[in-house]
């Protein structure tokens, strides 16, 4: 990686896709597009002051979870953050559930008890979000321990922002899962800024991934705007995990498209950072390559956006139907009996 | 065989001290259930109060895992461990180190199933050394009272080596996180100071035995005032029973066993029959367990009452080392039995 004083993207030549099969990258361009609509929804409802609660929207960041969670299968499992719907639809939680959670209704993925900040299906293997930086990553370790003392032969991911790799808990936990050779993937989605500080004022290296060598684990950063380069780097991380060969740290250079939440207008960014990054949208950017390739018509891309754009005003149409959960319900679901 | 109370036949049992109970049912646990495992600093060497003593040898490193010093990193593996199923607990060298993992416990830990709405559920038991033992400050937390706020733990303080075991062998059988807090001078582990009262060693039966979570036990069946403690301040106060027995004073000593949940009938119905109520803890006065009870017994309870209810707990301040100024701060036997005689003076 070159040096990136100035934080600006540094775009790496775009991989040809024949050696993927069209299921998977169509997959991945639906993700991301219903990401994409999911939170500019979300967004919508919120300014239209019908949704409650508070939000941190996933915008501009796509690539780096649907690379990620694509190359995961079914059965493992990622802990989410406190910007969880992309992580969350990602891994396949269902934008219904999703959505009726976010109006806190009684169908929603926690049945309207966690909220914007703690969606997650584990039915899929979704852990219901961890809204404090870094408490999930001892968390990720744990469940791949159980899973490695089980040999079922799953993989924990954990996501987490840059911000967070300067808490104790992420550093604990990184520790414990080189020394007990771990199967799990600590996951950074590195979008420069935790709130307004950037990265620079937080710590005196240049990336997350150097930290990785300081624990015994392999480490690297990567473009994270640009699924396939996720996707590869997450799958070969798996698969070493898998074998037996521990964690491993992969840092993905991405960038919100926005505010850290709502009422963040973002203005601490300069300029130049935001047009350049801007830029580097990772939809249409993926989309022009699906559209170079044959087996992608422009009209079948179209479809599926049509079909997404449709599923979410479903989404919105099912949440909004749904019965609020039972006042009774406030008192339940703390002890198991 | 399941019961609650020691068997009357001494024959069928032994005389143990609480941690050799603890450590026979963790093994009786370990061997039952190979998803148990246990995990702490230096339990290769059997921990600080030798709780895990010899169990590397039968179990093997896979089972019982030396961590570093981490607690925040091991009490979050634990979690995700227990989420998946496993079902840990986490030995404790001192209670008092909890704190640098109170997010896992208190954020993580205590709500994860809720904020879920029910999709987890961790099993997972904390083995902690709790109360002062002549160390100073930071070594002397009544752990136990700090949590008990905390809705999603249960938290356990057994002072007997049959309830010890049996409490134990309930956490770990249980689906949600348990906070086991044994005071540190109850252990009697080698080279400890063992608080002296007729049970601090006691009866173990030989056969299995649960004894279960939420019941509280009547230590000392009396007539005259009611008396709730728990860990060291249950043998404290039952040597104050005892003595004012011989003098014509009849004191029921309530042992709650688990402070979350509270068995507050079994306190009721002893009032009932009392009219006076004494509650004596170790930890800091304010925000103690004690001031819950006096506040459910005084709304509850109220018109039983002859008297104020009267609480006995350590000042609110830090527990300093002098030995002298430790036991100024500590609740002992003189200050249990003055709080007894003022009471019953109403
Ligand atoms: C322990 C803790 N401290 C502070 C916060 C408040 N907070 C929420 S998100 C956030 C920034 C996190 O930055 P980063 O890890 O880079 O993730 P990003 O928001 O960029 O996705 C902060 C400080 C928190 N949730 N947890």
């Amino acid at each position: 990686m070159q040096e990136l004083s100035i934080r600006l993207p540094q775009i790496p030549d775009a991989a040809p896709l024949e050696p993927y099969e069209a299921d998977l990258l169509r997959e991945m361009y639906r993700r991301m597009v219903l990401i994409r609509q999911f939170e500019l929804k979300v967004n919508e409802l919120f300014l239209q002051g019908i949704m409650p609660g508070t939000i941190h929207l996933s915008l501009g960041q796509e690539a780096t979870v649907v690379g990620a969670c694509l190359a995961l299968d079914a059965d493992d499992v990622i802990t989410l953050t406190h910007r969880g719907h992309g992580q969350a639809l990602a891994k396949g939680v269902s934008a219904d559930a999703l959505m009726a959670e976010l109006f806190g209704k009684e169908t929603g993925c926690c049945r309207g008890k966690g909220g914007s900040l703690h969606v997650g299906d584990m039915s899929v293997g979704a852990l219901p979000a961890i809204a404090i930086v870094g408490a999930s990553s001892p968390i990720a370790a744990g469940m791949a321990f159980a899973f490695k003392r089980r040999q079922t032969s799953q993989v924990a991911l954990n996501f987490f922002g840059e911000g967070t790799a300067n808490k104790g808990d992420w550093h604990e936990a990184l520790n414990l899962a080189a020394l007990w050779n771990l199967p799990v993937v600590y996951l950074c989605e590195n979008n420069l800024y935790g709130v307004s500080t950037h990265i620079t004022e937080a710590m005196a290296i240049d990336y997350v991934s150097e930290r990785a060598a300081a624990y015994g684990m392999p480490g690297s950063t990567i473009y994270g705007n640009d699924p396939i380069i996720v996707y590869e780097a997450v799958k070969s991380a798996a698969d070493r995990a898998r074998a037996g060969d521990g964690p491993a740290l992969i840092e993905c250079l991405t960038y919100r498209r926005g505010g850290h939440k709502r009422d963040d207008p973002g203005t601490y960014r300069p300029q130049e950072e935001v047009e350049a990054w801007f830029k580097t949208d990772p939809i249409p950017a993926f989309r022009d390559r699906l559209l170079r390739d044959d087996r992608f018509a422009a009209s079948a891309i179209e479809d599926l956006q049509a079909a997404v754009m449709a599923a979410i005003d479903a989404s919105v149409d099912y949440a909004l139907a749904s019965e609020a959960p039972a006042i009774t319900s406030a008192l339940e679901h703390l002890y198991v009996d | 065989m399941l019961t609650d109370k020691p068997r009357a036949s001494p024959s069928s049992s032994r005389e143990l001290t609480i941690v050799q109970a603890l450590r026979e049912a963790l093994r009786e646990e370990m061997r039952r259930d190979d998803q148990v495992f246990v995990l702490g600093e230096d339990i290769r060497i059997g921990g600080s109060f030798l709780f895990t003593l010899g169990l590397l040898d039968e179990f093997g490193p896979e089972r019982v895992l030396n961590t570093p010093i981490s607690e925040a990193g091991f009490v979050g593996l634990a979690i995700g461990a227990a989420i998946q199923g496993l079902r840990p607990i986490i030995d404790f060298q001192y209670g008092d180190f909890i704190f640098t993992a109170f997010d896992q416990i208190m954020q993580q830990c205590a709500k994860l199933r809720y904020m879920s709405g029910g999709q987890v559920s961790i099993p997972l038991v904390f083995q902690l050394p709790t109360g002062a033992s002549g160390r100073g400050a930071q070594h002397a937390n009544s752990v136990e009272t700090v949590f008990f706020g905390i809705p999603g733990l249960k938290i356990v303080t057994p002072a007997t080596p049959f309830d010890a075991k049996g409490l134990f062998k309930s956490a770990l059988r249980d689906n949600n996180p348990v906070l086991f807090c044994v005071h540190k001078h109850l252990y009697g582990s080698r080279g400890r100071q063992l608080a002296a009262s007729s049970i601090s060693r006691g009866h173990v039966p030989d056969d299995e035995y649960l004894v279960p979570l939420g019941k509280g036990d009547i230590k000392k069946r009396g007539a005259d005032i009611t008396l709730v403690a728990n860990g060291l301040m249950l043998h404290r106060s039952l040597n104050v029973a005892e003595a004012l027995e011989a003098e014509g004073l009849s004191v029921e000593v309530v042992d709650p066993r688990c402070l979350v949940p509270f068995d507050t009938e079994l306190v009721i119905d002893s009032v009932v029959r009392t009219s006076r109520l004494v509650i004596v803890e170790e930890g800091n006065e304010r925000g103690g367990w004690g001031s819950q009870l006096a506040a459910e017994i005084a709304s509850q309870a109220i018109g039983y009452l002859d008297a104020p209810i009267m609480r006995v707990a350590a000042p609110n301040v830090p527990v300093p080392f002098s030995p002298v100024l430790e036991s100024a701060v500590i609740p002992d036997e003189r200050q249990i039995r003055s709080a007894i005689l003022e009471l019953m003076e109403h």
